[in-house]
């Protein structure tokens, strides 16, 4: 029985093959598993690289990348109105990513935001249906709360298979997600489409009553107060509760946990519950703040963005409002430089290679150059 | 001898500081099966993996068919004929048995329906050669952990392997199974194999085996031929003859009963029975050892005890009350304290600092939250004070633990564990990978405990530890206590043969 050694370290070694001469080569990669944490530096390491990677793509369609992502940097923060539209696509993603970093931090893989968002916004629209008279205090309230419902349970959808039957819970997330876009497609094209819309498909337009006030003239609606507001809580939460310090224990060490007498199950139904709940809130705020109607293609991808967002951030709230500020003037950028002949589609390939880098840079943190004896 | 099929030769193997393996010499002949015996950590597996490729020796060297080889990764052995069947399979469970034996073949590259049939008539019959039955067409989840083993061990013969290591080949087998497992060997040996099986079962090498090496605290101690030895002897050599242990000077401590079990069976996580009928007592201010050889309950004991397990029938009773239902908080709430088998794996998380650590398993008391809100200050404080206290060395509270030695994780564990004063301590292994220094500090930590009025239940498989701390020595076999022998009387021989399955002889020491 070979004891087991403190750091659980050097658990695979690579070593080159010995040269011919019988000179041996002194360096040597070493996978050191308990690296787990890369550094702080890492998320911005690989923006940057992710920046020189596309900027091959942009050069070789003959164009200048420094003239691109300047392009994208102004139409993304350089005006007012190119600042309140980031603004505004960073609050689905904020409210996405929280709810995925919360999962993600006891290594539950929540990969069904998009359909968690869908369903919160036909939550909400089913309100505006059903009770299309209610003053807006109590409009707006009941939107958020069914919205809120409707994403919780569709995590739930996810949590109860995981828990009394193992069933891995990033294929149900998944494929949830197609179940609620399929159903958002029936509504609209069925039973909640406009009478009087002109046949095409989508739901009567909201009354301001069940609007989402704005800021000014803007299309900046009151969902960012709700994101703000769920990052604060969620950081005092893990911070300072013994809720959060549970969480803490599972993501460090889940056998550790069970032996504290941690229930983990039950914690793994909370946050998806959690996670599910706000992307419904997310997806509340989308229809009632920004389309103001139920309609196909109610996210463009929100709910994936986000787990780039979330992992972006490593997981962190507050850094969460920098990476979905961040990611959404990505998703603006990429809007602007389509005047100058290039797809948005630069602002996926972005978002992609970002989080290549991130999850390479993860990995290769857990590798060390030794030198050998 | 000319003809050894397996020499080595002066190997040492160190993993830090702890030498796993001491100048070991071995070999092994042509159409023999030799077994290589030792207790838990005597160096067993470390000198077999040296053999196979999974570690590289230190120093010494390997001589395969007499000439020296340079094994370096599991891929150099197996070209050299040497293949491993190691402890738990390395299997791929959605796979059929029939593709995990042909996986990595690079002889053909298209795989028809006609292929596999021919693969499938080739492993049969190979199996059949060897007295080796499974279903080759099913994959491997649904097969019982003996046919897994079989399709292990058809693995290294389809690949050409005529060295053939077994890694404590009956610890996962019924009793049929490993007889079975014992004609497969007989069989193997007459087609010219040499077969190695490391094991710490004595009965089974007797009946199974031709030469029998002993190896003791990563040294070799002795190459016997079975023919010429006997169990008795073999104990005595497995276990060490030096009466080195200067047992605790002690005061008479004990009180009232604390922990009483009875007739409990248990069963393991694949639904074999794992404690059968157990009973025992552990007393206020009694330290009670729990010796063994790994594998024979006492993990599912210490889960049972703490919580982690339910049980089929019998009952515990703790502190005067009867436990009706297994509940880690409730064994926490009552006072039990548990030092687990392997610190990082269960006991510590170690990406977290002290204070979360320390905080395991009081966190939920008034005195460390209240209204869910952690007394993040208080905590601290009261962490800092542990830590001074158990004087464990820590460059800052906040420093992960993964960062701190062995013996201050453990010293930090304790600290956890001893903080709420606990009625009982489920202690287990719990100087295990600790050096001299550590060990002694952990040794005296559980003696102050007992002089505080504590049960401990000691579980381990350091025999000397066990003779140096314990009021009595349980010897635990197969689920069940086969023995016991309080301090005053304590006979290493005779534990070491109970631990071996071996029950009291007539004439031998009380």
């Amino acid at each position: 029985m070979s004891p087991k050694n403190g750091s659980n370290s050097a658990a695979v070694v690579l070593e080159p093959a010995p040269a011919k001469t019988g000179k041996r080569f002194s360096l040597r990669l070493e996978y050191d598993s308990s690296r787990t944490r890369s550094p702080w530096w890492s998320p911005i390491l690989s923006v940057i690289l992710a920046l020189l990677l596309c900027a091959i793509f942009i050069a070789a369609n003959g164009m200048s990348p420094v003239t691109v992502y300047e392009k994208m940097f102004k139409g993304a923060f350089g005006t007012s109105y190119g600042f309140t539209e980031t603004m505004v696509k960073a609050i689905p993603l904020l409210l996405c990513g929280l709810g995925i970093a919360v999962a993600y931090r006891i290594s539950v893989w929540n990969i069904g935001a998009e359909g968690q968002l869908t369903v919160g916004a036909m939550a909400a629209t089913a309100v505006t249906i059903y009770f299309p008279d209610l003053p807006s205090f109590w409009s707006i309230t009941l939107m958020l709360l069914f919205g809120t419902a409707a994403g919780a349970l569709w995590g739930l959808m996810t949590a109860i298979p995981r828990t009394h039957f193992g069933v891995n819970e990033l294929i149900t997330s998944l494929m949830l997600n197609y179940v609620a876009l399929l159903a958002l497609d029936y509504v609209v094209f069925g039973p909640w489409k406009d009478p009087k819309g002109f046949n095409f498909p989508g739901s009567p337009m909201f009354t301001a009553a069940q609007s989402l006030p704005v800021l000014g003239t803007t299309r900046l609606h009151i969902g960012l107060i709700f994101g703000l507001v769920a990052v604060v809580i969620y950081y005092l939460m893990v911070k300072f509760t013994r809720w959060g310090y549970e969480l803490r224990l599972i993501g460090a060490n889940p056998t550790a946990a069970r032996y504290a007498g941690i229930h983990i199950k039950r914690h793994i139904i909370i946050v998806m519950l959690i996670s599910g709940g706000l992307a419904g809130i997310a997806g509340m705020a989308e229809v009632s703040g920004v389309t103001h109607k139920l309609m196909q293609g109610i996210s463009p991808g929100y709910g994936y963005t986000a787990i780039i967002v979330a992992w972006l951030a490593k997981l962190n709230p507050l850094g969460l409002i920098i990476t979905s500020v961040l990611f959404g003037g990505l998703i603006v950028g990429g809007y602007s430089v389509q005047t100058i002949g290039l797809p948005s589609s630069i602002s996926e390939m972005l978002q992609g290679s970002i989080l290549f880098f991130l999850i390479a840079g993860d990995m290769i943190h857990r590798f060390r150059i030794r030198r050998s004896a | 001898m000319q003809d050894h099929s397996v020499e080595m030769r002066g190997i040492v193997k160190k993993f830090g500081s702890v030498t796993a393996s001491d100048q070991v010499d071995f070999s092994a002949n042509a159409g023999e099966v030799h077994a290589l015996l030792g207790e838990n950590g005597a160096g067993k597996s470390t000198v077999m993996s040296m053999l196979s490729g999974v570690y590289r020796a230190d120093e010494g060297e390997i001589l395969i068919h007499g000439q020296t080889a340079r094994i370096r990764s599991p891929k150099d052995a197996a070209l050299l004929g040497v293949g491993m069947v190691f402890q738990n399979f390395r299997l791929v469970q959605s796979l059929t048995a029939a593709e995990n034996i042909v996986l990595g073949e690079k002889s053909s590259f298209w795989r028809g329906s006609k292929w596999i049939k021919h693969k499938h008539e080739e492993i049969e019959a190979l199996g059949e050669r060897f007295g080796l039955k499974f279903p080759v067409d099913r994959p491997i989840w649904q097969l019982s952990v003996g046919e897994q083993q079989r399709v292990e061990i058809v693995k290294t013969l389809y690949r050409g392997a005529d060295i053939i290591i077994l890694d404590e080949p009956t610890s996962v087998l019924t009793p049929g199974e490993a007889e079975q497992l014992f004609e497969t060997l007989r069989v193997m040996k007459q087609a010219g194999k040499t077969v190695i099986m490391t094991t710490h079962k004595m009965k089974e090498v007797m009946a199974s085996s031709d030469r029998i090496s002993v190896m003791r605290k990563g040294k070799m101690i002795a190459t016997l031929a079975t023919a010429d030895t006997d169990e008795l002897e073999l104990a005595r050599l497995m276990v060490g003859r030096e009466v080195t242990i200067s047992r605790q000077e002690r005061e008479v401590t004990q009180g009232e009963p604390l922990l009483i079990v009875n007739r409990l069976d248990v069963s393991a996580d694949h639904g074999r029975k794992a404690l059968d009928n157990l009973s025992l007592k552990v007393c206020e201010g009694e330290i009670v050892g729990v010796a063994g050889v790994a594998g024979n309950g006492q993990k599912e004991l210490a889960e049972v005890l703490t919580g982690l397990r339910t049980w089929k029938n019998g009952e515990i009773i703790f502190d005067g009350s009867k436990v009706t239902t297994a509940s880690v908080r409730g064994a926490i709430d009552s006072g039990i304290s548990h030092v687990p088998e392997n610190r990082m794996k269960s006991g510590l998380a170690g990406r977290l600092g002290s204070v979360d650590n320390l905080l395991f398993k009081s966190y939920r008391s008034e005195e460390h939250s209240k209204f869910g809100f952690l007394k993040a200050a208080k905590n601290r404080l009261w962490s800092q004070e542990l830590v001074q206290r158990f004087n464990v060395k820590t460059p800052e509270l906040d420093t992960p633990v993964q960062q701190l030695s062995g013996g201050n994780q453990q010293k930090l564990l304790f600290a956890r564990e001893v903080s709420h004063k606990p009625k009982l301590m489920v202690a287990v292994h719990p100087t295990q990978g600790l050096d001299v220094g550590a060990t002694a500090g952990v040794h005296e930590l559980l003696m102050e405990l007992r002089s505080s009025g504590s049960g401990v239940l000691l579980i381990s498989e350091d025999l000397d530890e066990l003779l140096q701390l314990s009021d009595r020595i349980l010897v635990i076999y197969n689920g069940t206590i086969i023995g016991e022998s309080d301090h005053e009387h304590a006979d290493r021989e005779q534990i070491g043969l109970m631990m071996a399955g071996i029950r009291h002889r007539e004439g031998s020491a009380v």
